[in-house]
């Protein structure tokens, strides 16, 4: 359970960083909270020549306002989205999603932009960016770009992140008056991954449903918006009949794959229970 | 993709030095890169309160406090934490701010093997910390990432909850 012998290079900037990951031909991880990255370098699931550690670069902190969105910086921590105000306010789903990640200690030290870059399809946060129609912050070798949550993650594990790239923040559109969010998840155990989860934000003005984000987790191969349940609900005013034909949409979004632990009808089924509540949740703020 | 620049590899195994304040003492030792904080605390400054577990982060024996925050001590490495304040479980016990929880587990019996002590002391310390009187719903939920295979919890929980309500009076447990 020990690491294969790497060396160690602490970044003070993000050019530095970059810097040091060329120079280690890509044979190289970027390290921050580091609590899935450790484990599996513990396991030998990865064995890079270099870790670069990036938890000390000052561009990648913080949580503020810009325009229209709330930037949060890759290095925010899970215990963070509890605590911070602005969280709390303009970006509510992470805030209600960030009780539900592994448990206090893990969340004292694990970072959004490390949880987004691994695109865990069971974690709440890479979900919760799909919701919130985020937009994600990489800085790279070829320089600077903003890449949609929607086309950010592509296959199990694998991200629109290239080779010696890092997330620098990630871009939140901000909560508005007319806005509703709503989450939950069924694990067998507090703290454990989810059967599944899921994450909704709705726009409804006067009751009505003009937009809404439906993103889910522990389904897939990546986290996974259902489209065509969302297709269903526009318009719609969340009435017991809206959300039972939106339950039944379900089967067309998605498609679990097969596991000894929980046969795809089953994770269909609490899938189909979790959306139910959620969004009897979400017709009761009507 | 350019070549690995060897200079690295050639640093790979070689000691870091590395310095902390561990428990209000400053001190600096030499660790390799992948020598994790809670084997460095144990081998190289002999504080074998903190426990190396399962050392994956899931049953929190080896729990420290880093920079004020109950933290995995398996899942960072030493050069990681170079600078950072750490407190572990001598440091909290010598300075006398777990008496209470110590004696209520001790009066409770909420230990047997008591391996897994030191992580479910500091989870806890934290807690109350943050919450004034948790429910005892709130307790199980902390105690989420701190694995005991004697005690079934009941008592550690009972221990906290008794701990959490004489605090929040203002006294110690009885």
């Amino acid at each position: 359970m020990k690491a294969r012998a790497f060396s160690y290079f602490r970044a003070a900037t993000i050019d530095q960083a970059l810097d040091a990951h060329a120079r280690a031909g890509d044979d190289a991880r970027y390290i921050a909270g580091g609590q899935s990255l450790v484990p599996a370098l513990s396991l030998r699931l990865q064995a890079p020549r270099l870790l670069v550690d990036i938890t000390h670069i000052d561009e990648l902190r913080g949580v503020r306002r810009e325009g229209g969105s709330l930037r949060i910086g890759a290095l925010t921590r899970h215990c963070e989205m509890l605590s911070e105000p602005l969280i709390a306010e303009f970006a509510p789903l992470l805030h209600a999603a960030a009780p539900f990640v592994a448990h206090p200690a893990i969340r004292n030290r694990g970072t959004f932009g490390g949880s987004v870059a691994l695109a865990d399809p069971a974690s709440e946060f890479p979900a919760m960016t799909l919701a919130l129609d985020a937009e994600i912050e990489i800085a790279g070798p070829s320089g600077r770009r903003r890449v949609k949550a929607d086309d950010f993650f592509i296959d199990l594990f694998e991200t629109a992140l290239q080779p010696g790239e890092l997330i620098t923040s990630i871009h939140v559109p901000l909560f508005k008056a007319d806005q509703r969010f709503a989450f939950d998840e069924l694990a067998r155990r507090r703290g454990d991954y989810a059967l599944v989860g899921c994450g909704i934000l709705a726009t409804c003005p006067g009751g009505r449903i003009e937009d809404i984000r439906i993103s889910f987790f522990s389904v897939g191969n990546t986290p996974t918006r259902v489209k065509g349940v969302e297709r269903t609900l526009i318009g719609s005013r969340l009435e017991a009949e809206r959300i039972t034909a939106a339950q039944g949409a379900l089967d067309g979004d998605l498609a679990p794959p097969d596991s000894d632990e929980v046969p795809p009808a089953m994770r269909l089924h609490l899938a189909r229970v979790l959306l139910g509540r959620l969004l009897g949740r979400l017709g009761e703020g009507a | 993709m350019s070549g690995f620049d060897e200079t690295l590899q050639d640093e790979a195994e070689a000691p870091v030095r590395v310095r902390f304040v561990v428990n209000g003492r400053k001190v600096a030792c030499e660790v390799a890169p992948r020598d994790t904080l809670v084997d460095c605390l144990r081998d190289k400054l002999e504080l074998t309160g903190t426990h190396a577990g399962c050392e994956m982060g899931a049953c929190g024996a080896c729990l420290v406090q880093l920079d004020g925050r109950a933290i995995h001590s398996c899942l960072i490495y030493a050069v990681q934490a170079d600078g950072a304040r750490i407190d572990t479980i001598e440091g909290l016990s010598e300075g006398g701010v777990l008496a209470d929880l110590q004696a209520e587990f001790h009066r409770r019996n909420a230990l047997q093997c008591g391996f897994c002590t030191p992580g479910m002391l500091i989870n806890a310390q934290e807690l109350l910390s943050r919450v004034a009187e948790p429910g005892r719903g709130e307790i199980r939920d902390a105690l989420s990432g701190n694995y005991c295979r004697c005690t079934g919890y009941e008592a550690i929980v009972d221990a906290i909850d008794a701990v959490a309500k004489a605090r929040s009076k203002g006294g110690v447990a009885t």
